[in-house]
C-alpha cells in the first residue's frame, strides 16, 4: 500500500510545554488510521500542524512522498487534506447545498450557480453512498446527517485524506453505526481516514492501525487484532487503569429528590421536558441516558435552579423546592456538576481557592459581616486541593490555566466538599482522560455509598451502564423507562435512546 | 477535541508566568502613553513647535510649583471619583457611560441641598451635618441615575450602555431647564445658568488659604482604596466581581445577578454624582452649566488606562489631570494649542484599547499564548 501522508519528527512546542515530541506517524492509502490519545496528549496539535493551522517548530510532512509545507488551511486543502471537525462548522439557515459551496462559491455571470452544485452534490452522494437532499435547511437535520454534510463538504473539496475529529461524540449508538458504514465505503473509493478519539471500543471496531499518543509523544502503533481495550487504555495513560468501576450493591434509603410531571421550555421557548417524573433515593445512583437534545440540559437546569420549570413539582425529602432559586437549593444540599464547565462551573479568571468557594463564600467561615476571609479560603483550597489531587503549582493560579480534567476535579472537590443530600451530575467526565473519569467514576461511588443521593445525566452509555443503579431513558423530553441497571443491556438502552424500542412494561 | 490539549497531564503543569504582577497588568497602558507622547512631538513639530519647550511647558504647568501642584489635583479629584464609577461598573460587567449625566445630577441636587435645605428646616444645619446631607443628597441623585439602566439591564435586558447615554441626554437638558428656571441664582445681578451659592454651612472648608487644593483629593485616594477593598475583599464584591466575569456562574453559585447588576450601576452612579457633589460642596460652592468639561467622558478613558484597578485609575487621573492642567501654560509658553493635550490623550486611548499595535511595536509577548484551533469539549 501507498503512503499518502507521512509526518517524521514533528516538534511543537507551546510556552512551557512540549505538545508534540518528534512525532512520526504516517497514513496509507485505502486505510483508517486512529490516532487515540488523552486529553493533552497531542493528538490536536499533530492534526492542526497537518490540517495548516499551525506550523510545527521542526519536522516535515510528506504528502505522497512529496514535502511540503501548509502555511494555512487552504494550502491543506488545497493538497486533498480533508478535516470534520467535532463541533460543526455549518451555517443552520442555509441550505445543504449553500454550506458546501460557502468558501468555494460556484459563480455563472457573477451570482451563484447553486444548480451546478446540486448536480454536483448529487453525483458525490451516489459516488459515495451518502444520501442528502442539497435543499433542506442544515438546522432541520439531524446531527448525524449534519455531520455527513460536512463530510461531504470535504470530498467536495476533493479530499483524499479525511481528518475526522471525535466524529463520534454527538451520536446515538445506531448514528455510530451509519457513520462506520459510510466510512468504510469512502475507504473502499480510495479515501484515507485519520480517525481521533478516546474511546476505545471505537477504535477497535473501525481501525485498521491504532496510533497512540500521550504527553506529546507516540506511544505505540499497534493492530487492533493484536490488542485489546486494557491494554490500549494501559498505553493512554502510562499505568495500569482499572476500566470496570468497582461498586457493590446499593442500598437505598428514603427519597430524596422527587419530580413529578415536570413540564420546561427551552430558550427557543419549545417544549423539550415533557411530564418527566422520578425518585432519586439516598444511597443510588439513578443515570438518566439519553443522546445529547432529548430535555436533559433543561431538565437538569430546571432541577437545579437555573431554568424556570413550567409546571410540575420538585421536591427535597418534603420540602417543595420547584422553581426555587439555586441558593435555596444549595442551601437545602443540592451539589451539582453543571454540563457546560466553563459556562456555570467556574469564574475562569479567578484563582482556584475562589472558585473552590463558589457556591459557600458568603457563609462562615469564608466570610464574616460581610468580609470575606482569605485565610479561610485559602485552607480550604489547601486541603481540597490535597484530597482531591488537583494537579496545580498553587491555589493561586487561574483556574483558565489548568487542565479540562483539574478544572473539573476542582468543580468536584467543591460540590462533593459540601454537606449535600443529593447530586447533580451532569456530564460529569465529557472530554476528560482516562485518569480523570477513573477518578470522578471513584468519587461519584464513594459519595453514593455514603448515603448520597446521585443523579447522573450522560449520553455515555458505558458511563451510565458503569454507574448507575437504576436507568432512565429520556428521549424526546419523555422518561421512555426506569429499569434496574443490571436488567438492561446495552443494546435495548441504545435502542430506546433513539425512540424505537418503546419497553412495554416499566419498572419504576 | 479537548481544548486544554496544550498541556500534558503529567506532572504537574509549569508554574504559569504572573498576570497579576503590576508591570505586567501595566506595562501595555505606560507603553501606550510613551508611544502617544511621542506621536504628539512630532505632531507639534510637524504644526511648527518645539516638542521639548512644548513638554517642558507642560511639565512646569502641571508640576511646576505649589499652585502647579495643587491645581493638578484639584483636576485629578472628580477624575479619581468619575475613573472609579467607571471602574466599578466595569467590574461588574457593566458599561456605564453615564457619568457625565450622574455626576451633573449629582451636582444639581447638592447645590439644591446645600442652598435649599436650611430654608425648608427654617434653621441653620450643623456645618458638618449639613456637609454630609449636601454630598450624600449629591451621591443618592447619582445612584438612583445609575441604578435606572440597571434596573432596566435587570428587568428587560436593555443594554445600559444605550440607557445611560439615554440618560446623560434626561441629566444635562433637565439641568440646562434648572439652572436657566426654578434653580437659577435669582440675584439681580446674574446672567448666567447657574445655582445659588451654597450656604457657609455646606461649605468643605480649604484646607490651604489662597490654594485650591481641597479635602476633595484626600477623600478620592481614600475613596480608590475603599473601592479596593469593597472589591476585593468583601462578600458584595466576590459577588459584583463574579456577576461580571461569569454572570452564568453568579446565577450557579446563588448569587442574584439581577440584584448585583442594580447594586453595581447605583453604586458606580453614586461616585459619579459623588464626583460632582464634591465640585460643589468643596470647590465652587455652587453648580454652573457647562462646569464638568467631560470628566464622565474622560473617565471612561482613566478606566480603561488604569484597567480598571483603583490605583490604576488614581494614576491615570493624575496623567490626566496634570496634561489638562499643563496645557495651559504650555500654550503660554509655546502657542501651541491645548487641543494638542486632546490628541494626545486620544492616541493614549487608542493604543490602550487597541493594545496588540503596543504589543507589536515593543514586541511584547501576549501574557499567555493560547492558540486553540479546533473547538472543543465545555464550550
Amino acid at each position: 500500500m501507498d503512503t499518502v501522508l507521512e509526518v517524521k519528527g514533528i516538534t511543537k512546542k507551546f510556552p512551557g510545554v512540549l505538545a508534540n515530541d518528534h512525532v512520526d506517524f504516517n497514513l496509507r492509502k485505502g486505510e483508517i488510521h486512529a490516532l487515540l490519545g488523552e486529553n493533552g496528549a497531542g493528538k490536536s496539535t499533530l492534526m492542526n500542524i497537518i490540517y495548516g493551522l499551525t506550523s510545527p517548530d521542526d519536522g516535515e510532512i510528506l504528502i505522497n512522498g512529496k514535502a511540503t509545507h501548509f502555511h494555512s488551511p487552504k494550502d491543506a486543502i488545497a493538497c486533498g487534506i480533508g478535516m470534520v471537525h467535532q463541533h460543526f462548522m455549518l451555517v443552520p439557515v442555509f441550505t445543504v447545498a449553500e454550506n458546501i459551496m460557502l468558501g468555494s462559491e460556484k459563480l455563472r455571470n457573477g451570482v451563484l450557480d447553486i444548480v451546478q452544485v446540486n448536480k454536483d452534490l448529487k453525483e458525490l452522494s451516489t459516488q459515495y453512498g451518502l444520501e442528502i437532499d442539497p435543499t433542506s435547511l442544515v438546522h432541520d437535520l439531524p446531527v448525524g446527517i449534519q455531520q455527513r454534510v460536512e463530510i461531504i463538504k470535504a470530498l467536495y473539496r476533493k479530499a483524499e485524506i479525511l481528518i475526522l475529529d471525535e466524529p463520534t461524540a454527538v451520536l446515538t449508538p445506531q448514528e455510530v453505526e451509519d457513520l462506520f458504514i459510510i466510512i468504510r465505503k469512502l475507504v473502499d473509493q480510495g479515501i484515507s481516514v485519520i480517525f481521533i478519539t478516546h474511546k476505545l471500543k471505537e477504535v477497535l471496531s473501525i481501525a485498521d492501525r491504532i496510533t497512540v499518543m500521550r504527553g506529546g509523544k507516540v506511544i505505540a502503533t499497534d493492530d487492533p487484532k493484536q490488542t485489546n481495550e486494557q491494554a490500549l487504555a494501559s498505553q493512554m495513560v502510562g499505568r495500569t487503569v482499572i476500566l470496570k468501576v468497582d461498586k457493590t450493591p446499593a442500598k437505598p434509603g428514603d427519597v430524596v429528590l422527587s419530580v413529578k410531571d415536570l413540564h420546561v421550555q427551552d430558550d427557543r421557548k419549545i417544549e423539550t421536558v415533557r411530564g418527566v417524573s422520578f425518585e432519586v433515593r439516598k444511597g443510588e445512583i439513578l443515570g438518566i441516558a439519553g443522546v445529547q437534545g432529548n430535555g436533559q440540559t433543561e431538565l437538569a437546569e430546571a432541577m437545579t435552579g437555573l431554568r424556570h420549570a413550567i409546571s410540575g413539582e420538585i421536591r427535597i425529602q418534603d420540602q417543595n423546592v420547584f422553581n426555587h432559586p439555586p441558593r435555596d437549593l444549595v442551601e437545602k444540599g443540592m451539589g451539582h456538576i453543571p454540563e457546560d464547565r466553563q459556562k456555570h462551573g467556574f469564574v475562569m479568571q479567578y484563582p482556584i481557592s475562589d472558585n473552590l468557594v463558589l457556591c459557600s463564600y458568603y457563609v462562615s467561615p469564608f466570610c464574616r459581616r460581610g468580609v470575606l476571609q482569605n485565610s479561610a479560603i485559602g485552607t480550604n483550597a489547601e486541603n481540597l486541593i490535597k484530597r482531591f489531587d488537583i494537579r496545580t503549582p498553587s491555589p493561586y493560579v487561574p483556574t483558565s490555566k489548568l487542565s479540562g480534567g483539574n478544572q473539573q476535579k476542582v468543580i468536584v472537590a467543591r460540590e462533593l466538599s459540601r454537606n449535600i443530600k443529593f447530586l447533580v451530575a451532569n456530564q460529569p467526565t465529557r472530554g476528560l482522560d482516562v485518569g480523570s473519569i477513573e477518578y470522578i467514576h471513584h468519587e461519584i461511588v464513594q459519595m453514593r455509598d455514603e448515603g448520597i443521593g446521585v443523579v447522573l445525566i450522560s449520553a455515555e452509555l458505558d458511563e451510565i451502564m458503569a454507574l448507575s443503579d437504576r436507568i432512565a431513558v429520556m428521549y424526546h423530553g419523555e422518561i421512555v423507562a426506569i429499569l434496574p441497571a443490571d436488567k438492561v443491556t446495552r443494546e435495548e438502552l441504545g435502542l430506546m435512546m433513539a425512540g424505537s424500542l418503546k419497553p412495554e412494561v416499566s419498572t419504576i | 477535541m479537548d481544548k486544554e490539549n496544550l498541556k500534558p497531564q503529567e506532572p504537574t503543569p509549569p508554574e504559569p508566568i504572573n498576570d497579576s504582577k503590576f508591570i505586567n497588568i501595566y506595562l501595555v497602558p505606560i507603553l501606550a502613553v510613551v508611544t502617544a507622547l511621542i506621536l504628539g512631538a512630532f505632531i507639534i513639530w510637524w504644526v511648527g513647535g518645539n516638542p521639548l519647550l512644548a513638554y517642558k511647558g507642560l511639565l512646569q504647568g502641571a508640576f511646576g510649583s505649589v499652585r502647579a501642584l495643587s491645581e493638578t489635583t484639584v483636576w485629578a479629584s472628580p477624575y479619581i471619583f468619575a475613573g472609579l464609577a467607571v471602574a466599578v461598573g466595569f467590574k461588574g460587567g457593566l458599561f456605564n457611560i453615564g457619568g457625565e449625566g450622574q455626576l451633573a445630577f449629582g451636582a444639581v441636587a447638592a447645590s439644591w441641598a446645600g442652598y435649599a435645605l436650611p430654608g425648608i428646616f427654617h434653621a441653620q444645619i450643623p456645618p458638618i451635618l449639613h456637609i454630609l446631607l449636601s454630598v450624600g443628597i449629591g451621591m443618592l441623585a447619582g445612584a438612583i441615575w445609575g441604578g435606572i439602566p440597571g434596573y432596566l439591564k435587570a428587568k428587560t435586558g436593555a443594554h445600559e450602555v444605550i440607557n445611560t447615554i439615554m440618560m446623560n441626554y434626561i441629566a444635562l437638558n433637565l439641568t440646562s431647564f434648572l439652572l436657566n428656571g426654578p434653580m437659577k441664582d435669582p440675584s439681580p445681578s446674574n446672567v448666567i445658568a447657574r445655582t445659588p451659592l451654597i450656604a457657609e454651612s455646606a461649605r468643605i472648608p480649604a484646607i490651604f488659604p489662597n490654594y485650591r487644593f481641597h479635602w476633595g483629593f484626600i477623600l478620592a485616594l481614600a475613596l480608590a482604596f475603599g473601592v479596593w477593598w469593597l472589591l476585593w475583599k468583601t462578600r458584595l464584591g466576590f459577588e459584583i466581581r463574579t456577576t461580571g466575569l461569569n454572570p452564568d456562574a453568579a446565577k450557579y453559585a446563588g448569587i442574584d445577578v439581577a440584584k448585583t447588576i442594580v447594586i453595581a450601576m447605583s453604586l458606580s452612579g453614586a461616585l459619579a454624582g459623588l464626583a460632582g457633589a464634591i465640585e460643589v460642596t468643596a470647590l465652587n460652592y455652587r453648580h454652573e452649566l457647562g462646569f464638568s468639561s467631560g470628566y464622565g467622558f474622560d473617565a471612561i478613558a482613566i478606566a480603561l488606562l488604569g484597567k480598571n484597578h483603583p490605583l490604576g485609575v488614581v494614576l491615570a487621573s493624575l496623567l490626566f489631570a496634570a496634561m489638562r492642567n499643563g496645557a495651559t501654560k504650555m500654550q503660554f509658553l509655546t502657542q501651541i494649542p491645548v487641543d494638542i493635550i486632546s490628541i494626545i490623550q486620544a492616541l493614549i486611548l487608542l493604543f490602550v484599547s487597541a493594545d496588540a499595535i503596543v504589543r507589536y511595536i515593543y514586541r511584547i509577548r501576549t501574557p499567555q499564548e493560547r492558540v486553540v484551533y479546533t473547538r472543543g469539549w465545555g464550550k
